[in-house]
């Protein structure tokens, strides 16, 4: 039986979560600012939402980074399920993708990104959308590797096995039986893989070209200039959309849990 | 039987990892053994493959340490070395400190609760990483809101914005879910009934922590430093928005010398100089990972 928590226990996570979110929470707030300083409340205003829906550059890079991420977030999640069945289920070469799914997972970006852009030069590849595409379906595949994974490892098989002694073909027993009750496990790591994607400046950086510049690279360099309202305004957008997405894809889940 | 032909799912994740993570690593090495051509790539030297094997000789023998002998002679690069191993080792112990008493206190909480806390935790890494440092300039800076808010209440003014100070500050708030998580998972899955009995064998609830959950917890501990360490001995965003120009590290010495300075084999130099030392901690937590994926 657990015990209930203590005062101490209530007390650090209380300060954990005001740390993780008092920043969010003043960058949200001075979105609402009249004025242009951050230490000076000018009144409730939402002039920079305004002015950000005026800057084409701004809204260019939304466009591009939103097909980045869609994109990628698929190649990485179609290459990130049969990499969670052999990781699951396979014997041979197991031990060669784990070690390249969890090294890719920690590797620091700076060194992806490099290597990456190494990689177009010698294929004579222009840096562009698809460069950028092909290097975040790479960095997200891990990810999504692993939630693909954590769910498999855990999955009950013997409704597969059923379907496979009835006489269906193994591959038909995987689609009609594990995918469905796996979906959930998929549709999270594509969503992780679109919101990183959504997110990385570095590999970015390195392997984009003229005509691809990513939100988080025009967020860079207007950032680089000193703090904008504007940005604020981006930026309590983007991670409203994205808290929005994963609150309710957890009560959907609290929901089913309930009812199953 | 029906095992092995799950084996066959393996070749297009390993075929996409081989291109696209394993073999541009042989490119970075070779590159930083290369010499600085102005500017522009390719790099002297290149295979000449229509000699076939006498021009693969010819490109080995083109190849020199040059650039490794460059990065020993500037100071700067021992210094950005030395200060990205410790900034990244300050940040995991503090990690440690902040990240344990957070992922025990959820773990004792009631069912319903202690998930929707879980999710709490991570729901900022799904949030913009670039944003979450931005939102630190507002805060840290000189007239920012820290410093309104200490002067409100009369203490004096904190001006740590573009020191070593905020870059640890930012490596901890930035990697913290990082290091929960993986202590969650552990003290989640501990027994109970251990500290029930330990408590009937006479020990203080103090002490029944220390010698049964806390040692019991360690794996889980090596995971979360494991996890965090590697990429913050990388790291570029916080260190460059939040370190100013003094705080150098790694990941930012290869970038600064990737698009401001050009030079392309420096900074793959430096590259496999910060990978060769990250190595061996990412052998470690492969090992801790596979033994607890079975």
């Amino acid at each position: 039986m657990r015990k209930g928590p203590s005062a101490f226990n209530i007390a650090s996570i209380a300060l954990g979560l005001a740390f993780l979110y008092a920043p969010i929470l003043v960058l949200a707030l001075y979105s609402f600012n009249a004025s242009r300083l951050v230490t000076v409340w000018g009144g409730f205003s939402t002039r920079w939402y305004a002015a950000l829906f005026r800057d084409a550059q701004l809204l260019d890079a939304i466009w591009v980074t939103l097909r980045v991420g869609a994109l990628s977030a698929t190649m990485a999640t179609l290459v990130a399920l049969p990499a969670a069945i052999a990781l699951t289920r396979g014997r041979r070469a197991r031990t060669a993708l784990a070690g390249g799914v969890y090294a890719t997972l920690v590797m620091p970006e700076v060194i992806l990104g490099l290597s990456l852009l190494l990689l177009f030069v010698s294929l004579g590849l222009p840096r562009g959308f698809w460069t950028v595409t092909l290097s975040h379906a790479t960095l997200t595949l891990a990810y999504a590797t692993v939630i693909i994974q954590a769910r498999l490892a855990t999955f009950d098989r013997s409704l597969e096995e059923a379907a496979q002694d009835l006489g269906c073909p193994p591959w038909k027993a995987f689609v009609l039986v594990t995918l469905p009750g796996i979906a959930p496990a998929v549709a999270a790591a594509w969503m992780l893989a679109f919101t990183l994607s959504l997110d990385d400046l570095v590999i970015a950086s390195f392997t984009s070209g003229p005509g691809s510049t990513t939100l988080p690279m025009r967020l860079y360099s207007q950032v680089r200039l000193g703090v904008d309202p504007k940005i604020n305004a981006v930026s309590t957008l983007l991670i409203g959309f994205v808290a929005t997405g994963v609150i309710a894809a957890y009560l959907f889940q609290q929901r089913r849990r309930r009812s199953a | 039987m029906r095992r092995e032909r799950s084996g066959l799912a393996a070749i297009v994740p390993l075929l996409w990892l081989a291109i696209f993570f394993a073999f541009p690593f042989l490119l970075v090495a070779k590159l930083s053994l290369s010499d600085t051509a102005l500017a522009m790539p390719p790099y002297a030297p290149r295979i000449d493959w229509s000699q076939g094997l006498a021009g693969v000789r010819a490109f080995l023998a083109a190849l020199d340490g040059e650039t490794y002998a460059r990065l020993t002679q500037d100071r700067l690069y021992l210094d950005a070395y030395l200060s990205s191993l410790r900034l990244a080792a300050i940040g995991t112990a503090l990690l440690l400190l902040i990240g344990y008493p957070i992922a025990y206190g959820i773990s004792r909480c009631p069912d319903g609760v202690r998930r929707a806390l879980v999710m709490a935790v991570v729901l900022p890494f799904w949030t913009s990483f670039l944003i979450r440092i931005y939102a630190w300039i507002a805060i840290l800076k000189p007239a920012g809101l820290l410093n309104t808010v200490l002067g409100a209440v009369g203490l004096p003014a904190i001006n740590i914005l573009n020191t070593e100070a905020a870059v640890i500050l930012g490596l901890v708030y930035a990697y913290l879910p990082f290091m929960v998580l993986p202590l969650y998972a552990v003290l989640d899955r501990q027994d109970e009934s251990l500290i029930e009995a330990a408590q009937d064998l006479g020990c203080t609830p103090v002490s029944a922590f220390w010698r049964v959950t806390f040692p019991l917890s360690l794996r889980g501990a090596a995971a979360g430093a494991l996890l965090c360490f590697i990429p913050m001995a990388g790291e570029f965003v916080i260190p460059d928005l939040l370190g100013g120009s003094e705080t150098l590290m790694l990941g930012k010495v290869i970038w600064t010398e990737f698009f401001a300075n050009r030079d392309w084999p420096a900074a793959s130099a430096v590259a496999i100089v910060l990978l060769a030392t990250l190595t061996v901690p990412i052998v470690l937590f492969e090992r801790e990972q596979r033994k607890v994926v079975g």
